[in-house]
């Protein structure tokens, strides 16, 4: 329960132009620009927009500068902004398979039909603190020289699971949904059970934290049957296509770039179904390789129940996760915490005054029987 | 593919409408600046920015969802002959919105078709490929070429 308190508001306005002032920090040192945010914290902008769920990479680095760089008080503003926009409608779904690729890896398959394309990644760097980059180039370009190919990458890379579908050693999802409606999470109510979009679309949303750590409690035992593979990772443009309603045929919007993780996990069948794999799936917007991986593993967990397997760990519990993976919604609640609860408190406190009176009258009254027993 | 009577395909529409929306906002600004004859042109929907809902399919193939929303611009203009162009593209600039819709409408337009597509489109065709090349090849140099290592000999 909380009361209104009144007064506090002047001390509030002084509070709010410190909090300027320690945003903007050092005067000597020159004030940030958005367009260096979006420029050079890359990663951190592609994350703030796909856990704020709205793809502006102009937003996203506004709301970061706003929040003094921490990331999940950005994904509240750019939340919060999203809530003020009218709404076209729905994209046609992007096509992944004719990304135009940046990068993508198999690691369960060598040979792979369009190649492993590294792109750019940490993977292979050795995390030691580069102190070149302690001096800003300054128009040297020899420190960031890109190589070059004579030959452009190719596009509409087949996807690695056709290898395996081929075979018919994979799940088919191939499925003509075009008239059933797409429950939307800003829209619907979280429901249990839930169906696998909504899942997606919460774990999309999820905090990148939260679903990494489920996805390695998963690892480690907590809920994984068999070593998860990584069929393929892929990051690239795709084309938005959305169907005006004064139109009526799909017009291309723009490009955006996502990540895109499929595991391969294996399912030993039951009864009617054969063995085969099945695959974990994990989308974000912009480079979140490591979120989109955490997701793909998580996806396939959420789906023991459907598979018939026995679930037993958090990560496979859908209430457990759906219901904690918000990072607004968790902050909001866990913070609420700073809210005044001053008439609370003050009943928990007459109770435990009165709990520890009768706790120390009883405890004389035992050891008086005590010390009687005694003699 | 059925051609309307101003003589070009929804094909074609689409395929101008996709280079005027991923082209930068600055360049369609160029090419209005550069034209000697700017016709006139109302608003019948003033710029105004919303939200598109992008969707993914589970799986890459499978069932649909909703991955999150992308900030759209739209934008409806009527050219002096009549001729309506519409454009949505993405993010929150309205002058690439209004400049695209505008554009749209002219491509309609019989009399100023093969100037637009020749001059304006092609260019900014060109341009577009030309960035996509080259983020094309930087990727290319970053393919693995792997080998076995032979043992034994």
């Amino acid at each position: 329960m909380y009361v209104a308190v009144k007064g506090g508001e002047e001390a509030i306005a002084n509070a709010h132009k410190l909090l300027a002032e320690k945003r903007r920090g050092d005067r000597s040192v020159p004030e940030l620009e958005i367009s260096q945010i979006k420029e050079q914290l890359g990663l951190s902008v592609d994350r703030v927009m796909t856990e704020g769920s709205l793809y502006d990479r102009e937003l996203a680095a506004i709301a970061i500068k706003q929040a003094q760089g921490d990331l999940v008080e950005a994904i509240f503003l750019l939340r919060a902004y999203r809530t003020t926009l009218p709404r076209f409608g729905f994209s046609e779904p992007i096509e992944t398979a004719t990304m135009e690729i940046q990068r993508r890896i198999s690691s369960s398959f060598k040979d792979i039909p369009g190649g492993q394309v590294l792109g750019p990644t940490y993977d292979y760097t050795h995390r030691l603190i580069d102190f070149a980059l302690r001096v800003p180039e300054n128009g040297n370009p020899g420190t960031c020289r890109e190589e070059v190919s004579d030959e452009a990458i190719q596009n509409d890379m087949p996807r690695v699971a056709d290898l395996l579908a081929a075979e018919g050693l994979l799940d088919d999802e191939a499925a003509n949904d075009k008239n059933r409606s797409v429950a939307d999470l800003t829209r619907d109510p979280l429901e249990l059970p839930a169906g696998r979009e909504m899942r997606l679309q919460n774990l999309a949303r999820g905090d990148e934290g939260f679903i990494l750590s489920l996805a390695y409690s998963l690892l480690r035992g907590f809920g994984s049957s068999g070593h998860p593979f990584l069929g393929e990772i892929r990051f690239g443009e795709v084309t938005v296509e959305f169907v005006p309603q004064e139109l009526g045929f799909p017009i291309d919007v723009g490009g955006i770039p996502v990540t895109e993780c499929i595991m391969f996990n294996r399912f030993m069948g039951s009864g009617e179904t054969p063995p085969r794999f099945i695959k974990g799936y994990g989308l974000t917007f912009g480079h979140c390789e490591r979120k989109a991986m955490a997701m793909a593993l998580v996806d396939y967990a959420l789906r023991s129940g459907e598979l018939g397997e026995k679930f037993e760990y958090p990560a496979q519990d859908e209430e457990f996760v759906l219901f904690h993976s918000d990072n607004v919604q968790a902050s909001g609640f866990v913070e609420h915490l700073k809210l005044p609860h001053y008439v609370d408190f003050q009943a928990d406190l007459v109770l435990m005054r009165n709990c520890l009176a009768e706790f120390k009258n009883d405890s004389r009254n035992n050891k008086g029987i005590e010390d009687e027993e005694a003699i | 593919m059925p051609l309307n009577k101003n003589g070009y395909t929804k094909k074609q529409r689409q395929q101008w409408m996709s280079i005027l929306a991923k082209s930068l906002s600055r360049e369609l600004e160029d090419a209005w600046q550069g034209m000697s004859e700017k016709p006139l042109y109302r608003h019948l929907h003033k710029p105004e920015t919303g939200s598109i809902m992008v969707r993914g399919r589970a799986g890459g193939s499978g069932i649909r969802f909703n991955l999150g929303e992308m900030t759209a611009t739209r934008c409806t203009i009527q050219i002096e002959k009549g001729h309506v162009g519409s454009a949505y593209v993405m993010g929150r600039d309205h002058r690439h919105a209004e400049l695209a819709a505008i554009f749209d409408a002219l491509l309609q337009d019989p009399l100023h078709h093969h100037k637009i597509s020749n001059s304006v489109v092609s260019s900014l065709k060109i341009s577009y490929d030309k960035r996509k090349e080259e983020v094309a090849k930087k990727s290319a140099a970053t393919k693995v070429d792997f080998f076995t290592m032979v043992r034994g000999e």
